[in-house]
């Protein structure tokens, strides 16, 4: 970076000490300084109403706390600050609110915003000040709170809510607080009216500023066409750590930007504030209201305005109350409405005319300028552009404004990014030397403009596709989960079919083996009987016979448990003709499995009295039974709860319960045999929880209409009493069976819950909130490395980039840890 | 009241482009009258003639395309192309030939492109080049410097009544360019034995450095374009006059040949169609005046000013995507057509 010595500073001892740096560009337009600021700061009109726009600052507007009628005084809160970046407002003087609406304010496009109107009463009566002689002894977070509410935001242009400038993170260091008093514009004179009548109060302001964010350095940088401010304020830092940094008289030294590098020779990286380079700038007007807000207890409630050009006749520099309407400060100051042709908010360079003079004064309004025809003449019309350049030569951003202006002229939105137009500043330095008089930045801001609706329309378009798509992949998954079901049912029905027809053959298997047991059980009697006489005589043989009995009774029950086997598999006899409907056939199959299931236990406790060796075959055979029969159960309810809405709203509701086939116990009692968690349960879970979710859907909807039509009903007042009442009774009956399905559908849910909790030791919640953890840490994390992306070295980046990969892996775990906990339990992730 | 609703800035430096371009023809009058001292009243003539032809044509190509005559004729763009090109014509051009290479230039480089700002070459050398092409014999013959014709002659000449070889005779370039080589022929030559180049050439060269200077005084110009202009010129020239100073021609003797001053200050500098950032420019330049030196020295004409520009003209735009300036708050340009 260039250090430039400028003759001022070679002239002027004391500046020679502090290098300053230089920006690229910059004009030097007539000054026109000394219509204003020849008189002291005289006060401002008394007028009729006030207007005060909730939006004076950046931000979001303030929230009225008044309403129309109220009495308040002055200083008096009357709109609070809503949300994050805001700032209050306030009374300027005591009077009276007589309305709140639209009125035309302070904006390029002369569009209206609420504002509230205040009709003052003459008095000027104080609401209570509380003034905090020290600072130091609030603490920063009460005085970042005091500038707040006291609605300090930046006087010099942005208006920028004080409170949030302040307000840095504690890992945040500033190394300059830069005090801009540059005033680079033409024609303006507030900061240099005040900063020689108020020097004082301004670095008592700087101070309090220098206390909330503790900067290595404090400048005050100011253009040097100001000798008489200048001298006021070295005089009143004569002791303090404020240093004064004269700047040459250049167009748009003020900039933000500009002052930065003119003064430390950094550059805020494009999109960044200056904070993260270590610099915060405030106006110096701004830190007047800092000092007045703090140590007088005084919130902001007027600002130094220029009143200039030569359609007044008393130009200079007046302390006006918020929300004064511009007519009124013009009349102030003696307009002559006939000679007004151009009228300017702001400086010449970068503020916006008014074409209603009837809009408000508001926090950010430094300069009115009243100028005449001639003064400020009605622009030339636009000539050919012979991209000499003499643009590129004066703009501070070091763009290059020509062929910008070709990229908005044509659409080249693309091209125009590519050549940082959204780094422009808007200074108008361009426009100002084209000599072809084209509107330059009218054209940048159309492009930015039409630049940030294509951004926001793109984002909303990627949102809508990936929506799409992601409905998409759902559809078709469900399609493709429909249809595996519909497979599996065809099969299980085609199972079903054969064994039907394999019945017949099977009864006459289960007579010959009826036959065989008969058989097989006389021979074993005939042999013990055999044995035991033997035993009795004593004979030789009688060994051998008990042997042969023993191997008979082993041959019997043998035969006992094929023909129990049998029994047990073959279906009931052959169905009646088929119900047409999937609910019958599954009623048939429970009815069969149960019965099956009763059968087998039947044996089985058969096989345990008699001590056999396959009674533990056949009690787990028997449990399996069960369970199938209890799976069955599960699907007929589910298909029950499906279909029941469907059925005629008068044939009251069956609770899922009353699918009752099987007598001795309730259907949803846990006790399935295998008490771990298996595929199974969990599908069967997910299968009645989403039958369930549709019962009760149907049925709330249901009641929901039947409700309507009642109240239809009896509004139109046609029915009868009694068919009133009826109806009245069918609306409680399908509440009622709404409420059951939602309270068994909790209970489930519960349930599953409970299990989870069993299962992983951790419940359902913290689950998602581990996982909802991860995941943030896991964007946080990405994102500061983004941001640190060009600022940092390899190392750091290195130290982040493992950083993040162990965040995504540890996400990726939670995540993990969730689905299967949910899906253990058939929960489905909503 | 009335009151204007104008978007910022709401001041200017009051200037415009007619003012611009009328301190470029204000500034070509000292070369103007270096021409006519030593080459008589025909470049005057030439002038005049081709701004007469410029704003004729001006005129009715503003009216057929629809547009105010009057609003466009006021930015002396015209009049800027038709100097320009008159100055380059040889002093004993006949009308017909400015009337053909200021038409062309006017008609063809620059309204059928679409006007001021949107031709992207260079207008008077294309009308030069034109010409160059079609009439190598009346486009290469200049007079003998210190035999300036009489005026009456030089209005003949001008009207096509009296043959131009009674008049002209080779120019320094043209010497050099046939006896390079030849140390003995080259001394011999009084044609070449000027203070700075051949006599009345450097002349001219230095009014119309003259010319420039007071052109980048005023900030018309900046001093990027006319400075790589003759560096590129020169630098080739002196290394190569080092290596072989009978085969290859000093600097100065280049700088102050031919159209080398007129180009850096006059020709290349027209922004329409030179290259824009400041790098840019320079890069521009510099190439131009490295192509002058090749072509003057290598090629089949004597002087190349109008080829060089015509042929970065070409090249502008991509000069333009590699050079673009880093703008504050980056750490480094931009660079290409596209993002």
């Amino acid at each position: 970076m260039r250090a430039n010595l400028t003759l001022f500073q070679r002239l002027v001892p004391g500046a020679r000490r502090a290098p300053t740096y230089d920006f690229p560009g910059g004009v030097h337009p007539a000054e026109h300084k000394s219509v204003s600021n020849q008189t002291p700061i005289a006060p401002g009109p008394r007028p009729a109403q006030l207007v005060l726009p909730l939006n004076m600052h950046l931000g979001a507007p303030a929230r009225p706390i008044v309403t129309v009628g109220d009495r308040v005084l002055k200083g008096q809160m009357l709109a609070e600050p809503a949300g994050a970046v805001s700032a209050a407002l306030h009374a300027p003087t005591s009077g009276t609110v007589v309305a709140l609406g639209p009125r035309p304010i302070q904006h390029p496009s002369g569009m209206d915003a609420l504002c509230i109107v205040l009709e003052p009463d003459g008095e000027d009566r104080w609401a209570e000040r509380r003034p905090v002689a020290d600072h130091t002894r609030l603490g920063p977070g009460k005085l970042i709170a005091l500038l707040r509410d006291a609605g300090v935001a930046g006087l010099g242009g942005a208006g920028f809510p004080t409170s949030v400038k302040v307000n840095l993170g504690d890992h945040q260091r500033v190394e300059q607080l830069i005090i801009n008093a540059v005033e680079c514009e033409p024609y303006i004179t507030a900061d240099d009216r005040l900063m020689r009548e108020r020097a004082d109060e301004i670095v008592l302001g700087i101070q309090i500023l220098q206390y909330l964010l503790n900067p290595h350095d404090t400048l005050i940088g100011i253009e040097d066409n100001k000798p008489d401010a200048i001298a006021a304020l070295r005089a009143a830092c004569a002791d303090s750590d404020v240093e004064i940094r004269v700047v040459p008289t250049k167009y748009p030294s003020g900039g933000e930007k500009q002052l930065i590098q003119l003064l430390t020779g950094k550059e805020v990286p494009s999109g960044s504030i200056p904070a993260q380079c270590g610099v915060v700038c405030q106006n110096v007007g701004t830190a007047w209201a800092v000092k007045r807000a703090v140590h007088d207890g005084e919130p902001l409630l007027s600002r130094v305005t220029t009143v200039t050009g030569d359609a007044v006749a008393r130009p200079g520099n007046y302390e006006v109350w918020l929300g004064t309407p511009v007519a009124d400060l013009l009349r102030h100051a003696g307009v002559d409405k006939d000679r007004l042709g151009r009228l300017v908010m702001g400086g010449p360079m970068m503020g916006f005319t008014l074409h209603d003079p009837s809009v408000p004064v508001v926090k950010t309004s430094n300069c009115i300028i009243a100028a005449s025809a001639e003064e400020l003449p009605e622009p030339p019309p636009e000539q050919a552009c012979i991209r000499c350049g003499a643009c590129a030569e004066v703009c501070p951003a070091n763009l290059l404004p020509q062929q910008l202006y070709w990229y908005a002229k044509t659409d080249d939105f693309e091209r125009a990014q590519h050549h940082n137009l959204m780094d422009c500043i808007e200074c108008g330095a361009c426009a100002y030397v084209c000599p072809s008089h084209i509107p330059l930045v009218q054209y940048y801001r159309y492009a930015k403009g039409e630049i940030r609706t294509q951004t926001a329309e793109q984002i909303k378009a990627d949102r809508a596709r990936e929506r799409f798509e992601a409905r998409q992949a759902r559809l078709e998954r469900e399609q493709a989960e429909k249809e595996a079901r519909r497979r599996a049912r065809l099969e299980a029905n085609r199972k079903k079919q054969e064994a039907a027809t394999e019945s017949g053959a099977g009864d006459e298997k289960l007579a010959a083996l009826k036959k065989e047991v008969g058989q097989a059980s006389s021979a074993y009697k005939a042999a013990v009987k055999a044995a035991k006489t033997a035993e009795a005589q004593e004979a030789d043989n009688a060994a051998e016979l008990r042997a042969r009995a023993d191997s008979l009774k082993a041959e019997a029950d043998r035969a006992k448990a094929a023909l129990r086997d049998a029994k047990a598999t073959a279906p009931a006899p052959a169905a009646a003709p088929a119900e047409s409907s999937a609910l019958a056939d599954l009623k048939k199959a429970v009815g069969e499995a149960s019965s099956a299931y009763k059968a087998a236990v039947k044996a089985a406790k058969h096989a345990e009295a008699e001590e056999t060796d396959d009674a533990a075959e056949l009690r787990a055979r028997a449990d399996q039974l069960k369970a199938e029969a209890d799976r069955l159960k599960a699907e007929l309810r589910d298909a029950k709860a499906a279909q029941g809405p469907a059925a005629p709203p008068a044939a009251p509701a069956p609770s899922t319960q009353d699918s009752g086939t099987s007598p001795e116990k309730p259907a949803d009692t846990p006790s399935v045999a295998n008490t771990a968690v298996d595929e199974q349960a969990a599908g069967k879970r997910q299968k009645r929880l989403k039958g369930l979710k549709t019962a009760y859907n149907m049925a709330h909807k249901q009641y929901k209409e039947a409700h309507a039509a009642v109240e239809r009903a009896e509004r139109a007042g046609q029915d009868s009493d009694e068919a009133l009442a009826a109806m009245h009774a069918k609306v409680e009956k399908l509440k009622a069976k709404a409420d059951h399905c939602r309270d068994a559908l909790d209970a489930l849910v519960e349930q599953a819950k409970a299990d989870i909790l069993a299962h992983t030791g951790k419940d359902l919640k913290t689950l998602k909130l581990d996982a909802a953890r991860a995941e943030s840490a896991l964007r946080d994390k990405a994102d500061e490395l983004e941001r640190r992306r060009d600022t940092s070295d390899a190392d750091t980046l290195e130290t982040l980039n493992s950083e993040l990969d162990a965040l995504q892996e540890h996400a990726q775990l939670t995540r993990l840890a969730l689905k299967t906990a949910v899906e253990e339990q058939g929960l489905v992730e909503e | 009241m009335s009151l204007i609703n104008a978007p910022s800035p709401h001041t200017s430096r009051h200037t415009d482009t007619g003012a611009v371009m009328r301190q470029v023809v204000y500034a070509t009058l000292p070369g103007l009258a270096a021409l006519v001292w030593q080459f008589g009243l025909g470049s005057l003539l030439n002038v005049l003639w081709a701004v007469l032809v410029a704003l004729v044509c001006e005129a009715l190509f503003l009216r057929a395309r629809g547009k105010p005559v009057a609003f466009y004729l006021k930015d002396w763009s015209a009049v800027v192309t038709a100097v320009l090109l008159g100055l380059a014509l040889p002093p004993t051009a006949p009308w017909w030939l400015t009337l053909i290479g200021v038409g062309f230039a006017i008609v063809v480089a620059k309204q059928l492109y679409g006007g001021l700002g949107m031709n992207p070459f260079n207008p008077a050398m294309i009308g030069y080049v034109l010409l160059l092409i079609s009439f190598p014999v009346a486009m290469t013959q200049w007079i003998a410097p210190g035999d300036a014709p009489a005026p009456a002659d030089s209005l003949a000449l001008f009207l096509g009544q009296a043959p131009a070889d009674a008049f002209t005779g080779a120019t320094p370039l043209d010497t050099f360019r046939t006896w390079a080589g030849d140390a003995e022929a080259l001394a011999g030559r009084d044609i070449l034995a000027g203070e700075l180049a051949g006599p009345g050439w450097e002349a001219v060269n230095l009014a119309f450095l003259l010319g420039g200077l007071y052109l980048l005084a005023r900030r018309i110009i900046t001093w990027q374009i006319p400075v790589a202009f003759l560096a590129g010129l020169a630098l080739p020239a002196l290394i190569a006059h080092q290596v072989d100073a009978a085969r290859f021609a000093g600097p100065l003797f280049h700088l102050f040949s031919g159209g080398a001053m007129l180009g850096a200050f006059f020709i290349a500098t027209d922004p329409v169609s030179a290259a824009t950032s400041r790098l840019g420019r320079f890069i521009y330049a510099l190439l131009i005046g490295l192509l002058i030196w090749v072509i003057r020295t290598f090629g089949g004409y004597p002087d190349a000013v109008a080829f060089a520009v015509l042929l970065l003209n070409l090249s502008a735009p991509f000069i333009d995507y590699y050079t673009q300036p880093r703008a504050y708050g980056h750490r480094k340009a931009n660079k290409g057509a596209n993002p």
